[in-house]
Formats: structure tokens, C-alpha cells, sequence
């Protein structure tokens, strides 16, 4: 449970997708002169991410990683298809928005009216492509990871398309120099809203960078057992020492001084 | 410029300045920043869009006539992702540390708009001469932006160019830092790169004022 929350959290603040990873940019930027119509697409893009990285995750452990062919037999076991991902990828995104379309339309007009346009532009957004190959290299462990992580990328980029075409709507009365207008001043703010979402970073403490600093603190008796670890360390720490020499040389002379 | 004719040479040629991609045309922005911190990874990337786009405007150019007008999102996906697929498996066998740094933004060229943009508003119109010239002009004007974005952000990010230390050495003090001079580690991170582009339009808009836009 605990990783699910943390995931969820993660892929919204931390690794947006328009802030930190760049994915969408084309529709963020085309599609975010009104609130309206950006709330239309955000929602799409959560809907179809939601969809179509638990349906790669599947394709990618049943077909495509390496071995992943072994459930049809032992002579099987040592296929690896994952040059393949690409293609299988996007036609899984194709069809599936060109289905998406069809059953929305059936069972739903009027959420099909609300997403209309933007369903079938979905399938060339990078975000939604990214959302799969992030979750192949990263290693989603279970569906339901894979689901909560499709779905918590589509709110980051949802959250991240409503702000700025927030920001647009209200910029329009500000004086911006005539060369920046439109399109120079939206990359701007949002490399600002960026460095802003950078600060999100430190926000899970059970994260990535902190978690091996306690492992070595609690395991540091048996250190010398893992010859290899302990050299990498060593080399860590002697350029550490270097770094700090230096950086120390100036301070304490000031203090002298002082 | 002998062999093309005055039109011919114009598809090459706008979209390198007047009708830049990324500047003016807003396509294809997702991979221009992501993968911009080093100029090798920048000049690679372009050199992969530049080949997916001259090859892949060819092929559709060519089937044009015989794409069903319902389905041919999905046919140029196909096109592009076999054309992707052979660049990242070179990139692989050639340059795997390379491949490593782009990860997942070589497989993204598949979904980079300027690719698919040129498709539709072009390849399906145009014989395969002009679209292939189409096709090149576009690229290059994508890598020129991202060149220029590379540049800037390693030259000041950490000093060096392709990895060689153009301005002295950071730690020994030699060179522009002997007088103090300091990378600004800023521009390594990725929200740096929106705003060189930002700069960039900037720049290019107060050169040529017809392309500024109303609001």
C-alpha cells in the first residue's frame, strides 16, 4: 500500500511529466490558450494513460522482455523482443484511442462531446508513448503499479496543462515585451513553474537517494566483506576529500584572518 | 545550390530560420529539451530525427496514393516506429553509453510532432523529390535549434564542449577560472533548457518583427 501511495505522489510532484520530464509539450503549449478546452484535453490524456500503460505493462511481461516468452514453453524461454516494444507500443495506443473513441461515443455522448477533438490527437501526444517506455525502464513491478502509475502521470500533466493555461488567461493583460508574446513567454513561465516543481524533490524521504545513505550507515561493520562496494566507496570518499580540502583552504584562512 | 531550383531550395532552406519548427512552427519541443544538457547527445539526436524524417517522408510520399485517408495515423506510426527502431538499434550496437543518456527519448522521436506534422501537411501531397527535400529542411532546422540549446548549456553548465574543457580546468584553476570564473551547475537542469528556447524565440522575433503574434 505504501508503495502505491508513494508512487502516486511521486509521478505527480516529482517526476511530472511536462516539468521534469519534458512529454506533451506540444499539445501543453498548442492547446493551453483556455481553461476550458485544457481541462478537456488534461482529462483525455489521464483517461488514455490510465488505459494504455497497464496494457503495454502486460504486453511488455508476456511478450516482449527478455524471457518473457517462457509461459508457452522451455524452447521459448530465450526469445527477447524488446526491439519490438516501439512498434507494439504505439499501435497499442493507436487502437486503443481509436477504441476508446467508439465505446465513449456508444456509451457516453456527452463525455464524448467534452473530450471530442481531442481523443484522436491523443494517439501522436509523447506523453502518452513516454508514459509506456518510463514504465518499461523503470521497472513497474505489479499491473497494479503499472495502472497507478499511468493514471498519477495523467494528473501531474492534467494539474501541470490547467496551470498554465490559467497563467495564459491572466497574462494576456500584462505588458510582455512584443517579441515574447505568445509563445517566448508560455516557455519561460513554464521553465519558472519548473524550477518551482524541482523543490518536490526532497518531498518523499523513503526516495531514492535517501534510502541507500541508511543502508550503508546500518551496514557499515560488515563493509570490508564486499571488496568491490568498499573500493567504489574508498574512491568516493577520497574525492570527497579532495573536494573539501579545497573548498576548506579559503574558509579557514578567512577565519585566521578573522 | 545548381542542381535544385529556387523552390526547391526554399523547402531547405525556411525552415532553418523564418519557419523554424520548434521556433516558429511549435513541433517536436518534448525531445529538444529533454536530452539538451550535452552537446554530443544534441547533435546525435539530430542527426537521428534528420534520417527518420528524409527517410520516412520518402516512404509516405510514395505510398500517398494508396493510404486509406481513415487509417493513415496509424500507418505513418508504423513507418516512423520501424525507422525509429532501426536508428535506436544502430545507436545501440555503436553507441551504447549514448543510448543509455537518451533512454527513452529516442523511442519518443515516434511521437515527435514535427514528424508526423510534416507527414500530413506535406509527404501526403508532394512527390517524393520535394518531400525528401521537405523532410531534411525540417530536420535541420529542429537540429540547428537543439545544436544551439546544447551549446549553450554545456558551455556554461559545466565548461566544456563534447566533453573537451574549452575554458581551463574547474579543479587545478586554469584558465577563465583563474579569475574567478564559476559554471553555473543551473544550467544543467532541465528547466534551463525552456528557458534558452524562451531566449531563443526572443531573439529571433525582435530580428524579424512580422513573426511576433498578437497577445
Amino acid at each position: 500500500m505504501l508503495e502505491h501511495i508513494e508512487l502516486f505522489f511521486k509521478s505527480i510532484f516529482i517526476d511530472n511529466m511536462v516539468f521534469a520530464t519534458f512529454l506533451g509539450m506540444c499539445s501543453y503549449l498548442a492547446v493551453s490558450k483556455k481553461v476550458t478546452t485544457a481541462v478537456g484535453l488534461g482529462a483525455a490524456v489521464i483517461f488514455v494513460l490510465a488505459v494504455t500503460v497497464p496494457m503495454n505493462w502486460l504486453l511488455d511481461q508476456y511478450l516482449l522482455r527478455d524471457g518473457a516468452l517462457a509461459w508457452l514453453g522451455p524452447e521459448y524461454a530465450d526469445y527477447n523482443l524488446s526491439f519490438l516494444s516501439f512498434i507494439l507500443f504505439i499501435a497499442t495506443i493507436a487502437t486503443m484511442v481509436q477504441l476508446v473513441e467508439i465505446v465513449v461515443e456508444k456509451f457516453s455522448p456527452s463525455l464524448y462531446n467534452s473530450l471530442g477533438i481531442f481523443l484522436p490527437l491523443i494517439a501522436v501526444n509523447c506523453a502518452i508513448l513516454g508514459g509506456s517506455l518510463f514504465m518499461q525502464s523503470r521497472d513497474i513491478q505489479t499491473l497494479g503499479l503499472a495502472f497507478n502509475y499511468g493514471l498519477s502521470s495523467g494528473i501531474g500533466w492534467f494539474l501541470a496543462i490547467l496551470a498554465i493555461a490559467a497563467i495564459r488567461e491572466k497574462i494576456r493583460y500584462s505588458n510582455v515585451p512584443a517579441p515574447l508574446r505568445g509563445l517566448g513567454i508560455t516557455f519561460i513561465i513554464t521553465g519558472l513553474m519548473a524550477i518551482g516543481f524541482m523543490s518536490f524533490g526532497g518531498m518523499l524521504t523513503g526516495g531514492d537517494e535517501a534510502a541507500p545513505q541508511e543502508e550503508v550507515v546500518a551496514i557499515a561493520p560488515t563493509q570490508e566483506v564486499s571488496g568491490l562496494t568498499a573500493d567504489a566507496a574508498q574512491q568516493d570518499l577520497t574525492q570527497n576529500e579532495n573536494e573539501t580540502v579545497q573548498e576548506d583552504s579559503p574558509a579557514t584562512d578567512n577565519q585566521i584572518n578573522e | 545550390m545548381g542542381i535544385l531550383s529556387k523552390k526547391d531550395a526554399a523547402l531547405i532552406l525556411d525552415p532553418l530560420a523564418d519557419n523554424n519548427p520548434i521556433t516558429i512552427q511549435v513541433l517536436g519541443i518534448c525531445s529538444a529539451l529533454a536530452i539538451t544538457a550535452e552537446l554530443e547527445a544534441s547533435i546525435v539526436m539530430a542527426v537521428s530525427v534528420l534520417f527518420v524524417m528524409g527517410m520516412g517522408n520518402v516512404v509516405i510520399s510514395l505510398m500517398r496514393n494508396i493510404i486509406p485517408s481513415k487509417i493513415r495515423i496509424i500507418v505513418q506510426l508504423v513507418v516512423v516506429a520501424t525507422l525509429v527502431i532501426v536508428v535506436d538499434q544502430v545507436l545501440k550496437a555503436f553507441a551504447y553509453e549514448l543510448s543509455k543518456t537518451l533512454s527513452v527519448f529516442v523511442g519518443l522521436i515516434i511521437t515527435n510532432c514535427i514528424i508526423m506534422g510534416r507527414f500530413e501537411a506535406f509527404a501526403l501531397a508532394n512527390g517524393p523529390k520535394r518531400s525528401f527535400l521537405d523532410g531534411i529542411g525540417n530536420a535541420a532546422g529542429y537540429g540547428f535549434i537543439l545544436v544551439v540549446i546544447g551549446f549553450f548549456r554545456e558551455l556554461l553548465g559545466s565548461g566544456t564542449l563534447l566533453g573537451i574543457k574549452v575554458l581551463g580546468d574547474p579543479i587545478e584553476k586554469t584558465g577563465l577560472y583563474a579569475i574567478g570564473y564559476e559554471n553555473n551547475g543551473f544550467m544543467l537542469l532541465s528547466p534551463m533548457a525552456l528557458i534558452v528556447v524562451g531566449l531563443i524565440i526572443w531573439v529571433q522575433r525582435s530580428r524579424n518583427p512580422a513573426l511576433i503574434e498578437e497577445n
